[in-house]
């Protein structure tokens, strides 16, 4: 059994953001990259079914759609102990065309299962994973928070409002995983560090595929203003500025 | 001349970034405070395979460059030095000499088990009368035969008490002086073997320093490291590596002080002001700064020297002396732009700066690098 985890390069969480060309494109200069963090709790849960001698998962491949700076992002999965990696070289410009690409290289090369992360840190577009089922005609399950393997008999958990949903489903399937699906992230260790370096990383071109929407321009939000005290006793003086000032009263 | 790392080498230095904040910053003030040895964090540091990243594949180690244990050792330094001074330890000191110097059969009994981070090693040379004069080894380790048989003290000892490999040095032939030296290899249980107190310390205090004691312990005559009157050449050799590790761990105290520091001046106001618009704290800052990135120079030229085979004895002294002149007059100051808070024990400098004092002394005290960096201007 393989599995594919859908891999976003995404920011890190403390990086500074700044836009470009009239606000219409992110400014990437200086920004360290990492893998999304629900990914990378993806590719965590991918690692511990095929240490679990009772599966037969055999395979983990980390696919990415993007340009070369990714490639420091998909070694480090490579050193997590992802087995081979792939990136479509594509200029990635909406969700709709990150699935439809990752969908093209499932239709040559197919797998079992498909972790995607429920949504991306940067973009946020929480898409990608119920696209690729759609292309694929696979069941796409969203918000999971649990994948068991038992044989031919696969459950899996998800959560909804106040409690939790548990499926039964077959492969292939792609699982649109969140919180819980894994404990905490690995650290690579020196040993997988170094035998990254000996494992696949393929480049295949993009598939010509239509792109729906176009980014016009990115707006930070407004900064918060500066913050006043108010004294413990000055209560009317809270309520006048709650009221008139802040015009939520 | 190229400044950029290798796409590995970030990725080492990451790892130890993540492990740091997520496994040694939890508790760190509680461990220091007690003085609680850093059971499970050793353990997961030996599992991601740091306690033996110098060390080749063959060997179970993880086979990295000299550059890459200084990246790694600064990040795990940032957050606790007591944890990277069992890591510098266990990898410059003892397995690097096991690897070095040792037989097959030496390599495949003691040094997989040390790069596997099973277990941990340590490194005995100083003595009650012998710290910086270390050719007055007291300790003795007899010929008898088919055996040495070992008495003595050896005092501030890292792992004194966790480690299950001691490397020992000791005189075998006091009338050929410090030519009559000895490297041994010895199993820390072996019979005769007893560890002192833990050491109270300023600094480092969840490291276990410990004195340990041998009374007629016997070793096996293969437990010999190198030749016979080896041992004297051996301790110096394995202290001019041992200096890169605990260079790098001084940098890695002082960046960690200055990055809190730095953060802590711009939150803290003053006068309406946040503290860094004020020259004074701006000028500690610019200095910092500037101290520690040429520690961070001094410690990664050492690296490169002996990661190409190059003669490093030199390089490795100023490294030390500088990185631990520095992570002391940092870690001062760091204290300082806290002010008040920067004397209780939350904010951490402080402990930071009781554990840079240690990088002055340990390993060859800054006046003893001064001597080997002065006999090298004339060589």
């Amino acid at each position: 059994m393989k599995i594919l985890v859908c891999i976003s390069n995404v920011p890190d969480t403390t990086t500074k953001v700044k836009f470009k060309e009239g606000d219409s494109l992110f400014d990437d200069s200086g920004v360290q990259w990492i893998i999304n963090p629900w990914d990378e709790l993806a590719l965590t849960r991918a690692m511990e079914l095929k240490e679990d001698a009772g599966n037969s998962v055999n395979e983990i491949c980390v696919i990415h759609v993007g340009g070369a700076s990714a490639d420091a992002t998909l070694r480090k999965a490579l050193a997590i102990g992802a087995d081979k990696a792939v990136r479509i070289d594509a200029c990635p410009a909406d969700a709709y065309h990150v699935a439809g690409q990752i969908a093209e290289y499932l239709k040559e090369n197919p797998f079992e299962i498909i972790f995607s992360g429920i949504e991306s840190s940067d973009y946020n577009g929480s898409s990608v994973g119920a696209m690729i089922a759609e292309f694929m005609d696979y069941p796409g399950i969203s918000s999971v928070t649990s994948v068991n393997l038992d044989d031919d008999d696969i459950q899996v958990n998800r959560a909804i409002p106040g409690g939790k949903q548990v499926l039964k489903t077959e492969t292939p399937f792609v699982a649109v995983v969140q919180k819980g699906i894994a404990m905490e992230p690995r650290i690579p260790s020196m040993r997988g560090i170094m035998m990254a370096r000996k494992k696949p990383l393929e480049v295949k071109p993009a598939a010509e595929l239509e792109v729906l929407t176009e980014s016009i321009k990115f707006e930070l939000p407004q900064e918060k203003g500066a913050c006043k005290m108010i004294d413990s006793e000055s209560a009317e003086q809270l309520v006048d500025l709650l009221k008139n000032e802040a015009k939520v009263l | 001349m190229n400044f950029e790392f290798t796409e590995e080498q970030l990725m080492i230095r990451d790892a130890a970034r993540d492990f740091a904040q997520r496994e040694l910053l939890p508790g760190v003030i509680e461990r220091d405070e007690k003085a609680i040895y850093p059971t499970e964090q050793v353990k997961k540091l030996g599992e991601l395979g740091f306690l033996g990243m110098l060390v080749g594949l063959d060997y179970d180690g993880g086979g990295m460059d000299t550059i890459s244990y200084v990246l790694a050792m600064e990040e795990i330094s940032k957050i606790d030095s007591s944890v990277s001074v069992i890591m510098s330890v266990n990898n410059s000191l003892v397995c690097w000499g096991v690897e070095k110097f040792g037989t097959e059969e030496q390599k495949q009994k003691y040094l997989k088990p040390m790069a596997r981070g099973e277990k941990i090693g340590a490194f005995l040379l100083s003595e009650p009368e012998a710290g910086s004069d270390a050719t007055s080894q007291r300790t003795t380790a007899v010929d008898m035969g088919d055996h040495y048989l070992l008495n003595g003290t050896k005092n501030w000892i890292t792992s004194g008490k966790s480690a299950s490999t001691y490397i020992v040095i000791a005189q075998t032939h006091p009338e050929l002086k410090h030519r009559g030296i000895n490297a041994l290899i010895v199993e820390a249980d072996s019979e005769g073997i007893s560890v002192g107190p833990h050491e109270n310390k300023m600094g480092m205090r969840a490291s276990d320093t410990h004195s340990v004691m041998f009374n007629n312990v016997k070793v096996p005559k293969e437990n010999l490291l190198g030749e016979e009157g080896f041992g004297f050449k051996f301790a110096m050799k394995s202290l001019e590596g041992g200096r890169i590790g605990i260079a790098s761990q001084a940098l890695g105290i002082a960046s960690g002080a200055y990055e809190l520091a730095l953060k802590y001046a711009q939150e803290r106001k003053t006068f309406g002001k946040e503290i860094i618009n004020h020259q004074a704290i701006a000028f500690k800052l610019a200095d910092m700064a500037t101290e520690i990135e040429a520690a961070r120079f001094f410690c990664l030229k050492a690296a490169w020297l002996k990661d190409q085979g190059k003669p490093y004895g030199h390089a490795s002294a100023m490294a030390k002396l500088y990185a631990a002149e520095t992570a002391m007059k940092v870690t001062t100051e760091a204290v300082q732009i806290h002010g008040g808070y920067g004397y209780v024990k939350e904010y951490h400098v402080e402990r930071l700066m009781r554990d840079a004092k240690l990088t002055q002394i340990y390993e060859g005290t800054s006046e003893i690098q001064k001597i080997v960096i002065s006999r090298g201007l004339v060589d």
